[in-house]
């Protein structure tokens, strides 16, 4: 088990909170939750060793392209692949921008 | 059934805790209780190198169904294999106690268990199977006032002392992917031998511990397909039935009867099986 913490620029804080995904095997739990504006924290718990330079390079593309709203961001991870990430990211992103978050 | 009705069907199985939890409640009452946000994950995973869920895995939610209180308590089976440790044991455990206390105070709570486990978390050990304990007895309270419902839905099935659990329940709901047993198939094997009890093999496992199967042999009071409409019209009239007469885990004594006349030295077949409990219960 290995723990990273990444940061990121932001725009606004986040309205509301959404959470996707579970940690199963080659999944993982993305809980967001608003931030003060403009910075995101990544804080990541992963099953697997030694990937920080691939953490690194997945959420810079995911967070770094367009600015997204300010968030908390918690990662658990049971080894999931880079597209699964990408996927459970962008799903909490959409259920926050959705306003349903799956915990109403 | 044909490709047009699979295509309809609304899986429940497919559904993670949460959803399973929001389909069995009326359409928009579900409140979460000691939700994911809090943050009330197991102390004791993380010492052991083991990645935590930020629920333990175990959904409390509150709502109702019928219109009447309800509260649905619903495993993730994805996460460890839906093993119950302390936290979710709690969880589990402090919601069915409250919905008694409810009961008391003159609030109708009925509860509903969607089992998906392997029973007690091996990392935590006595804590597990202490919490387990205490479902045992919020069970066996709570049925005094209204049913408790159980649903094994599959894949991951009801195994060790959640199995207990789900007997002492007033009605059981089972599908064809449902498995429910005390051990779990790889225990077994080691116990007996691969030339009794194949785990690899998979339509005999099915065919002696799955849905099908305890639903004949009396054990389970509703097998399904695996269709949410289906669940939730079967909670709904089976909570309409009120109490049962007596309780399963009341008749163990019919039970015991029939197992006692089953011959060990002769290969148990699942035909065999039915037919006993079939003839004396």
């Amino acid at each position: 088990m290995e723990r990273i913490t990444l940061e990121f620029p932001a725009a606004q804080p986040a309205r509301g909170r959404a959470l996707c995904g579970v940690v199963g095997s080659g999944d993982l739990e993305v809980l967001l939750e608003p931030a003060a504006a403009g910075l995101t924290t990544v804080s990541i718990t992963t099953s697997v060793q030694g990937m920080r330079r691939v953490w690194e390079a997945v959420l810079a593309r995911i967070l770094g392209a367009a600015p997204l709203p300010a968030t908390n961001i918690e990662i658990n991870d049971f080894g999931a692949t880079p597209g699964v990430v990408r996927m459970r990211i962008e799903q909490a992103f959409e259920e926050l921008n959705a306003g349903e978050g799956t915990t109403r | 059934m044909n490709s047009d009705e699979l295509l309809r069907r609304k899986s429940f199985i497919e559904l993670g805790a949460r959803e399973r939890a929001r389909a069995v409640l009326d359409a928009g009452s579900m409140r979460e209780l000691i939700g994911p946000f809090e943050r009330f994950v197991s102390p004791w995973l993380a010492q052991q190198g083991v990645v935590t869920q930020a629920d333990d895995g175990v959904v409390v939610a509150k709502g109702r169904i019928d219109g009447q209180p309800a509260v649905v308590l619903a495993i993730e089976g994805a996460f460890q294999g839906g093993s119950l440790g302390e936290v979710g044991g709690a969880k589990i455990a402090g919601a069915l106690e409250l919905a008694a206390e409810d009961n008391r105070r003159g609030v109708p709570t009925r509860a509903v268990i969607l089992f998906e486990t392997g029973g007690v978390r091996l990392q935590e050990a006595n804590l597990g199977l202490a919490a387990i304990a205490e479902i045992h007895s919020a069970i066996v309270d709570l049925r005094r006032y209204q049913p408790v419902i159980g649903i094994t839905a599959g894949t991951v099935g009801c195994f060790g002392g959640m199995s207990i659990a789900a007997g002492l329940c007033s009605y059981l709901i089972v599908t064809r992917e449902a498995r429910l047993g005390l051990n779990g198939p790889a225990v077994i094997e080691q116990e007996a031998g691969i030339e009794e009890y194949d785990s690899r093999d998979r339509p005999f496992i099915w065919s002696v511990t799955g849905g099908e199967q305890r639903y004949r042999s009396k054990l389970a009071d509703a097998w399904l397909e695996d269709d949410v409409e289906a669940i939730r019209d079967s909670v709904r009239g089976l909570l309409r039935q009120g109490l049962p007469a007596r309780h399963l885990s009341d008749r163990h004594e019919a039970f015991l009867a029939c197992l006692a006349q089953l011959d060990a030295a002769e290969q148990a077949r699942p035909d065999a099986i039915r037919a006993r409990y079939q003839k004396g219960l």
